[in-house]
C-alpha cells in the first residue's frame, strides 16, 4: 500500500472516530452537533461503499459484470435479521416466541432453517456461510462453462430475480413483502440507542478499512496478477497453463462474502430488510458506484458510492421527480465519457499536469543549454 | 313444502282453463304482498305457465316497474306500457291511468328467483340466441320448481344443441328421483356433461349414504370418471393454449431483442421500454380516435400498429445514434448505459402520461371469445395476438430472406469486419438493423397493450423473459427466437398450472441457467469461428 494509502486511511479513521464523538458528547443545539440521521446515513452508504469495493474486485480486476450482487447483500443482511428478529423476544405485537409474521401467518413452530439463530454466533456463521455456498456453487457452475461477458451477466440478473420471487413468497418464511422489522436489541442492548448506533458505524468504518487493506492485498499479489490477466485475455492465460477457474471462483466467492457482510451491517443500521432489495434495479445501481468512483481503483468505488448516495439522498428530498433522469443520465455520462471513473479522470488530470510541469521544465533547460 | 307446490301446481292445472287468456288475479296480487314468501310463492305460481303476458309481468317487476294503486279490496297491480297502464292480471288498458300508486320492491333473495323464473320462461322464447342463453344461465343450479318447466321445454325443442342442454339439465333433476329408473337414465345422461358442479353431484351419488341402489352406485362412478376426463381435457387445452399465448407475447418482445443482439452485440436493456412506447402509442391513438373519429374507434388497433411501429423505431434510432454506437466494442458499457436511458424513459412516461395504469380497451371484434367447454373460454384477444405475432414473424422472415437489407443484416452478424470488408455499410446497417428490432417491440406493445395493463415500468417485467429467449434461442437465427419462445411459454404455463406462478418461473429460469452449462450458444446457433475480441 503506498504512502497515501495509509495517509488516507488515517485520514478516515480520524473523521470515522470525530463524527461519533460529535454525535455523542455535543448537546442537540450546538453547531457542531451530528445527529443520528447523519450517523445512519454515513454508516449505510460505509455498507454500500464496502459492497462497491466487493464489487470493483470482481468488475474492475476480475473482468466479471455480476447483475445481482444485491442478491449476497440481501441474504447476509436477512441471516442477521433472522437474530435480530429472535432477539426481540416476547416484545413483538403478538408477545409470543415466534417472530410476528409467523404468528401472522398461524405457524405453530420455527422452520428447521431458523434454529439456533438466536444465538449470535450462529447467526455469524449463517451470514458468511450461506452465501458463500451460494456464491460457490452458481460460480463453479458457471464459469466452468466459461459463461463470460452479457449473457453472465443476465443469468446473475435472472438468479437475483428468481430468489426475490421466492422471497417475496410467505411461505418462504422470510416474511414474505414485508420482510423483516421492528428489531428491539442486539446481545441485549437496545438498537435505536445513540450507544449502539455509534458502535455499529465504528464497526462499518472498520470493515471497510480492512476491506480496502483486503483488497489492495489481494490485487498486488501474485493471485491479482493472475487475474488481472484472466480479466485481460482469457484465453492466452489459458494457452500458458492456468485454469481461470479457480481464480474467478475464488474472487467471486470472496466479494460475495463481503457483500453479505456490508448486509449483515446494514440491516441494524436501517431497521428494516426485506425483499426488495434482492431486486434486479438495486444490483444494477452498485455497477454504476463503482463505474463513476472508477474501476480498477480501490478508493473509486468508495468515492463512487459516497456521490451517487449522496445525490440520492438529497435528490429524493428536494426533487423526486427527478431523481431517475439524475440517475439514468449519470449511467449514460460515466459510461460515454468517464469510462475511468472520477478517480481516473483525476489521475489523468495531474498526468497532463505534470507533463506540463515536465515540459516546462525542459523547455527551459533548452533555453539554458542554447544560452 | 313440495307437496304444498305440488298441490298448488294440480290446483292450478285443473284451474287454469278459467284463465285461458290473463293470469290469476289472486296470484297476481300477492306480488304486491308485504310479505317475501308470499311473492316468491306468487313468482313460482306464475312461471309454471308460460305466457307472455306473464314474461310481461315478471320482467317489469324485475324492473321496477310494476306498480299498484289502491287498497285491499280495490287493490289493483299493472305496469306500463309507453303511457297506458296495463292491468297485470288481464293484460288489457286501465283507464283512466292511475293517479296514486306505487312501487312494488323487491329484493336480492326475491330477484335471484325471479331471474331463475325468468330463465325458464325464456326457454320458450322464439329467438334461439334467447334459448341458448336462459338453457345456459339455468346450467349450473337448477332449481327444482323448474323441473315441469324443463320437462316442457325439452318436449317443444327443435334446436339439437339446445336439446343436448336441456337433456342434461333434467337429468341433473332426475337425480333426485324416487324411481330408481328414472336416476339411472339421468346418470347415465350425465355422462355427456362437462361440468365440474355435475362431477360433484355425480361424486355424492356414489356414496352409499346418499344413494341405494349399487346399480346406480357404479353408473354414477362411470359417469363421473367420464365428466373428469372430459374436464381434464379442457383444462389441458387451456393451459396449452394460454402457454402458446404467452410464447406469442415473448416472441414480439424477444425477436427484436435477438435481431440487436446478433447483428451488433449489444444487449438493449431498454428493450422493455420500447415495448412500453408502444403500448403508449396505442393508447395516444386510442385517444385520437375516440375524440375525433368516434364511428371508428373499433379500428383504432389497426391504425396503432404502424404508429407504433415508428414511434418505437424512432426511439430505437435515437438511442443507437447518441448512445449505443459510441459503445461499439463494449458490450458491459452498454448493458449499464441502456439501463440508464431505461430508467430516463420510465421516468419520462411517468412525468407525460402519470404513474397510474392507462385504460386501453379491446374494440368489440376483439372482446369475447370462443367457449370450449364449461368456463373454459379462448379469448379472441388472445387468438388474433397469436395470429398477429405469426404475421410478423413472416414479415422478418421475408425481410431478412428476401430482402438485400436483410442479407446485409444477416453478414454483418456473421462477420461484422468481413461484411465491411466487402462493402456493406456496417455503420448505417447498425442503425437500421437497431431500428427494426425497436419497431418489433413497439408491435409487441400493441399487442401487449391489449391483454395487460399499459403502465410505465409495463416493460419491466418482460426484460428478463426477452432475455432468456435470446439466451436459451441462440443467435443469428429466427428459429432459434420462435423456439424458444414458444417453447418457454408452453413449458412456464404447464408447470404454472401444476406448481404455481412463482415457482414455475423461478424453475424455468433454474433451467435455463442449468441449459446453458451444456449448450452455452443457445438452441439454434450460427456455425463457423468466432474469435473472441
Amino acid at each position: 500500500m503506498p504512502k497515501q494509502g495509509w495517509y488516507g486511511l488515517a485520514a478516515f479513521a480520524l473523521v470515522a472516530v470525530l463524527l461519533p464523538v460529535l454525535h455523542l458528547c455535543t448537546p442537540a443545539n450546538s453547531p457542531l452537533h451530528v445527529s443520528d440521521y447523519i450517523i445512519t446515513l454515513g454508516g449505510k452508504i460505509m455498507c454500500y461503499a464496502i459492497v462497491a469495493v466487493a464489487m470493483d474486485l470482481i468488475w474492475g480486476y476480475g473482468g466479471i459484470l455480476s447483475l445481482g450482487h444485491g442478491l449476497f447483500f440481501a441474504l447476509g443482511g436477512y441471516a442477521f435479521g433472522m437474530y435480530l428478529m429472535r432477539a426481540i423476544g416476547h416484545d413483538g405485537v403478538y408477545q409470543s416466541d415466534l417472530p410476528d409474521f409467523m404468528v401472522f401467518l398461524d405457524w405453530k413452530k420455527l422452520p428447521w432453517y431458523w434454529e439456533g439463530t438466536d444465538h449470535i454466533v450462529w447467526s455469524m456463521i449463517l451470514i458468511v456461510a450461506v452465501p458463500a455456498l451460494l456464491a460457490f456453487v452458481f460460480g463453479f457452475f458457471a464459469f466452468r462453462s466459461r459463461i463470460k461477458g452479457v449473457y453472465f451477466s443476465i443469468i446473475t440478473q435472472a438468479m437475483t430475480f428468481a430468489c426475490m420471487l421466492l422471497f417475496f413468497r410467505n411461505e418462504t418464511g422470510f416474511g414474505g413483502n414485508n420482510g423483516f422489522t421492528d428489531f428491539k436489541r442486539i446481545l441485549g442492548y437496545g438498537i435505536t440507542t445513540p450507544g449502539m448506533r455509534v458502535t455499529l458505524f465504528i464497526l462499518t468504518a472498520v470493515v471497510l478499512m480492512k476491506t480496502l487493506i483486503l483488497g489492495r492485498y489481494l490485487v498486488t499479489s501474485k493471485f491479482g496478477r493472475v487475474l488481472a490477466a484472466v480479466r485481460d485475455a482469457e484465453s492466452r492465460v489459458m494457452f500458458i497453463g492456468y485454469n481461470p477457474l479457480w481464480y474467478k471462483l475464488f474472487i467471486w466467492v470472496v466479494s460475495a462474502v463481503l457483500c453479505a457482510i456490508a448486509g449483515a451491517l446494514y440491516v441494524p443500521q436501517v431497521g428494516i430488510i426485506n425483499p426488495s432489495e434482492m431486486s434486479p434495479a438495486n444490483s444494477i445501481e452498485i455497477a454504476i458506484w463503482v463505474a463513476v468512483g472508477g474501476r480498477a481503483t480501490l478508493i473509486g468505488p468508495v468515492i463512487g458510492a459516497f456521490i451517487v448516495n449522496l445525490a440520492k439522498s438529497w435528490f429524493t428530498v428536494a426533487f423526486p421527480e427527478y431523481w431517475l433522469f439524475f440517475l439514468g443520465l449519470l449511467f449514460i455520462l460515466v459510461t460515454l465519457w468517464l469510462p475511468d471513473g472520477v478517480v481516473g479522470l483525476w489521475m489523468k488530470l495531474r498526468a497532463r499536469s505534470a507533463a506540463r510541469a515536465s515540459d516546462k521544465l525542459s523547455a527551459k533547460e533548452n533555453t539554458e543549454a542554447k544560452a | 313444502m313440495t307437496l304444498f307446490r305440488l298441490l298448488i301446481l294440480i290446483c292450478l292445472a285443473i284451474a287454469a282453463p278459467a284463465w285461458a287468456d290473463g293470469l290469476d288475479p289472486a296470484v297476481v296480487k300477492q306480488l304486491a304482498d308485504d310479505d317475501n314468501d308470499v311473492k316468491i310463492d306468487a313468482i313460482h305460481k306464475l312461471s309454471s305457465d308460460a305466457t307472455p303476458q306473464t314474461l310481461h309481468v315478471l320482467k317489469a317487476l324485475g324492473n321496477d316497474a310494476l306498480y299498484t294503486t289502491g287498497e285491499d279490496k280495490t287493490l289493483r297491480v299493472f305496469y306500463m306500457d309507453k303511457d297506458k297502464a296495463i292491468d297485470a292480471a288481464s293484460g288489457e288498458e286501465i283507464t283512466p291511468a292511475p293517479d296514486s300508486t306505487d312501487s312494488i320492491t323487491i329484493n336480492n333473495r326475491i330477484r335471484s328467483e325471479l331471474d331463475s323464473a325468468l330463465a325458464g320462461l325464456r326457454l320458450f322464447d322464439a329467438d334461439d340466441k334467447v334459448r341458448l342463453a336462459a338453457v345456459k344461465a339455468l346450467e349450473d343450479d337448477p332449481g327444482e320448481e323448474l323441473a315441469p318447466l324443463i320437462k316442457k321445454a325439452l318436449a317443444a325443442e327443435q334446436n339439437l344443441h339446445i336439446q343436448k342442454l336441456l337433456i342434461l339439465i333434467d337429468a341433473q333433476l332426475n337425480l333426485k328421483s324416487t324411481d330408481t329408473t328414472v336416476r339411472l337414465n339421468a346418470v347415465e345422461a350425465l355422462a355427456d356433461s362437462s361440468s365440474p358442479n355435475v362431477r360433484n353431484l355425480l361424486a355424492a351419488m356414489t356414496d352409499q349414504t346418499n344413494e341405494p341402489d349399487a346399480k346406480v352406485r357404479l353408473a354414477a362412478f362411470d359417469s363421473m370418471r367420464s365428466v373428469e376426463k372430459r374436464i381434464a381435457w379442457g383444462d389441458a387445452t387451456a393451459r396449452i393454449f394460454s402457454g402458446i399465448s404467452l410464447g406469442s407475447i415473448l416472441l414480439l418482445a424477444a425477436l427484436g431483442l435477438a435481431i440487436t443482439y446478433g447483428v451488433m452485440g449489444v444487449i438493449n436493456m431498454a428493450h422493455g421500454e420500447l415495448l412500453m412506447v408502444g403500448a403508449y402509442a396505442t393508447y395516444f391513438v386510442q385517444g385520437i380516435f375516440r375524440k375525433y373519429f368516434p364511428g371508428a374507434v373499433d379500428f383504432y388497433v389497426i391504425a396503432a400498429i404502424p404508429v407504433a411501429f415508428f414511434a418505437a423505431a424512432l426511439v430505437g434510432v435515437i438511442l443507437e445514434r447518441t448512445v449505443i454506437r459510441f459503445l461499439y466494442g463494449r458490450p458491459l458499457e452498454t448493458l449499464l448505459a441502456t439501463w440508464g436511458i431505461s430508467l430516463m424513459l420510465i421516468q419520462a412516461a411517468r412525468v407525460i402520461f402519470g404513474a397510474q395504469n392507462v385504460e386501453v380497451s379491446n374494440p368489440n371484434w376483439m372482446s369475447g371469445g370462443v367457449e370450449l367447454m364449461n368456463n373454459i373460454i379462448l379469448p379472441w384477444n388472445r387468438i388474433f395476438i397469436i395470429g398477429f405475432s405469426m404475421f410478423v414473424l413472416m414479415l422478418v422472415w421475408v425481410l431478412m430472406k428476401k430482402t438485400r437489407l436483410g442479407m446485409f443484416v444477416r453478414a454483418v452478424t456473421q462477420n461484422r469486419p468481413m461484411a465491411g470488408c466487402v462493402g456493406v455499410p456496417t455503420a448505417r446497417i447498425d442503425t437500421l438493423a437497431f431500428a427494426l428490432g425497436a419497431g418489433i417491440a413497439g408491435l409487441g406493445g400493441v399487442a401487449l397493450s391489449q391483454i395487460a395493463n399499459v403502465g410505465p415500468d409495463m416493460g419491466q417485467g418482460y426484460i428478463v423473459d426477452s432475455f432468456m429467449v435470446v439466451v436459451l434461442g441462440g443467435v443469428g437465427q429466427l428459429a432459434g427466437a420462435v423456439c424458444a419462445a414458444l417453447g418457454l411459454g408452453i413449458f412456464t404455463k404447464l408447470l404454472e398450472g401444476w406448481l404455481g406462478a412463482v415457482i414455475a418461473k423461478i424453475l424455468v429460469l433454474v433451467f435455463i441457467i442449468v441449459f446453458i452449462q451444456k449448450r452455452p450458444q443457445g438452441l439454434f446457433a450460427l456455425k463457423g469461428r468466432f474469435v473472441d475480441h
